[in-house]
């Protein structure tokens, strides 16, 4: 690593032009976002604060405990704020949601850290963290869209559903295509996300490694390791909790709920 | 396959939807269930193949509660006509093969789809048609002939003939009584036009209000 330059809490202070600068055109342009924009200043700085000086501790202890803490509360924290997302919601989901994102953010960081970084010891925090910060993060999202998007194509082809399953399908069979749907409109931000690294935007990862000294030609190496671990990250979420999701619409009998409320029964 | 129902009751929330009705529908007959709008009768449709449960009473599929027949195995016994056909994407025998293959049903589905489509009344062509390039009189011949793919004993309809125009409405009731004749299936049909049900009915059942008003023979329906 080469050396770079820190930033003093009087050099952050400067930084507070650039916020000076986003509530002037607010004010100027009457947006009326100037409280807003306060407080927002306010919260990123006490929030980055007290996670930089959280990790500090668990980096500077480096014990697998709290390693493995951390990641739990980051994983229930994802849990809920996909859960919250949700326009239907039922009392399982938060659970389906923790299960769905904890499984398949766990089995993805496990192959990176063991298998293709062999990091020592196993739960060294600065490789653990950051690359479980990323990799939660976009599960959260995915698993955020796929649930949306599959209560919706439910609600809107309940007549089609009840027709395959009035000629026999299972619950399973009847929402394939609806669960195929989601699967594809939630894995398609990835999808294009891969297209597009490097060209459109330099992703953090990179940009930081860059900053703190790193040559770009292997900088990018890892980027290219993260792009792969979002993709198996989103997927893995997105088809785990859609299969646990899609059994609340259905009964054992493999009968559509709740559809008395919306069909046409005269 | 007689079907009789024995006080059976369905509430949905506070609302009491079906109260103890209990009545039979005849074997190899035509069954008109008839009503004004909100009597319950699609309801008693989709409790006949298990799409929902009675809260109360029992229904019988022969001798057998339908509870205890293996719920895939009723849906195929007794198939359900929708008042809608919902198509599903592809081609026309893509839908007609939908059931069997679901069963994992071995045949050459290409000449037992040709078989549907002469049953129905459509000609071999429209077989590898794309289903939404279809009429809607057409459409809803093929949703009876996917239904008839699974080889039922009982079939439900649902309005079969509200979306069609006079003309297709007439062909598709000629078809019920042919496959009555030919198949000897036992048929209950839900329609609002008391012209098409004395038309057709060997025996009708009349709701109000989710609960039986009368049942008899067609002269039930004579103005």
């Amino acid at each position: 690593m080469g050396t770079y330059i820190a930033l003093s809490l009087g050099d952050l202070a400067l930084a507070l032009l650039l916020i000076g600068i986003t509530i002037f055109l607010s004010y100027w342009q009457k947006l009326g976002l100037g409280r807003d924009l306060l407080v927002g200043t306010v919260r990123s700085f006490v929030q980055l604060m007290a996670v930089g000086y959280l990790l500090q501790g668990i980096f500077d202890l480096q014990k697998w405990y709290l390693v493995v803490l951390a990641l739990f509360v980051m994983i229930a924290v994802a849990a809920r704020t996909a859960y919250a997302r949700q326009s239907v919601r039922w009392g399982a989901l938060p659970g389906q949601m923790f299960v769905a994102i904890g499984a398949s953010s766990l089995l993805t960081l496990g192959l990176v850290v063991l298998l293709i970084l062999k990091v020592q010891p196993w739960y060294n925090p600065r490789y653990v963290i950051p690359l479980a910060g990323m990799i939660i993060g976009n599960s959260m999202t995915g698993a955020a869209l796929v649930v949306n998007r599959l209560t919706g194509e439910i609600e809107s082809h309940r007549g089609q559903i009840e027709v395959a399953l009035s000629l026999g399908a299972t619950s399973r069979q009847a929402v394939a295509p609806y669960l195929r749907e989601a699967l594809r409109s939630a894995m398609m931000p990835t999808v294009a996300g891969m297209m597009t690294v490097g060209i459109v935007q330099l992703p953090g990862m990179m940009t930081g490694q860059i900053i703190a000294g790193t040559r770009p030609a292997l900088a990018v190496r890892y980027q290219v390791m993260v792009t792969y671990m979002i993709a198996a990250a989103t997927a893995l979420t997105t088809i785990g909790v859609a299969l646990l999701a899609y059994s609340h619409f259905f009964t054992r009998d493999h009968q559509l709920v709740g559809v008395e409320d919306h069909g046409n029964q005269a | 396959m007689e079907i009789r129902l024995e006080g059976v009751s369905l509430s949905l929330g506070e609302k009491e939807v079906l109260e103890d009705l209990t009545f039979t529908f005849p074997s190899r007959k035509i069954s008109i269930l008839w009503g004004p709008s909100g009597a319950g009768k699609s309801t008693v449709l989709r409790l006949l193949n298990r799409l929902v449960d009675p809260s109360e009473g029992k229904i019988y599929l022969g001798e057998k509660e339908i509870g205890l027949w293996p719920v895939l195995k009723l849906r195929q016994q007794v198939g359900m006509i929708s008042q809608l056909p919902y198509l599903f994407a592809g081609t026309v025998l893509d839908n007609l093969s939908y059931g069997p293959k679901l069963r994992g049903v071995k045949t050459d589905f290409e000449s037992r789809g040709r078989e549907l489509l002469a049953m129905v009344g459509l000609e071999e062509e429209l077989l590898f048609r794309p289903s939404g390039q279809l009429s809607v009189g057409q459409q809803q011949r093929v949703n009876i002939a996917r239904t008839l793919a699974n080889d039922p004993q009982v079939l439900l309809l649902d309005e079969p003939t509200s979306a069609l125009d006079e003309r297709a409405s007439g062909q598709v009731l000629a078809l019920l009584g042919e496959l009555r004749e030919r198949l000897g299936l036992t048929m209950i049909m839900v329609t609002h036009s008391k012209e098409q049900a004395r038309e057709i009915a060997d025996h009708v059942v009349m709701l109000r209000e989710g609960r039986l008003e009368a049942q008899g023979g067609g002269e039930l329906l004579e103005p």
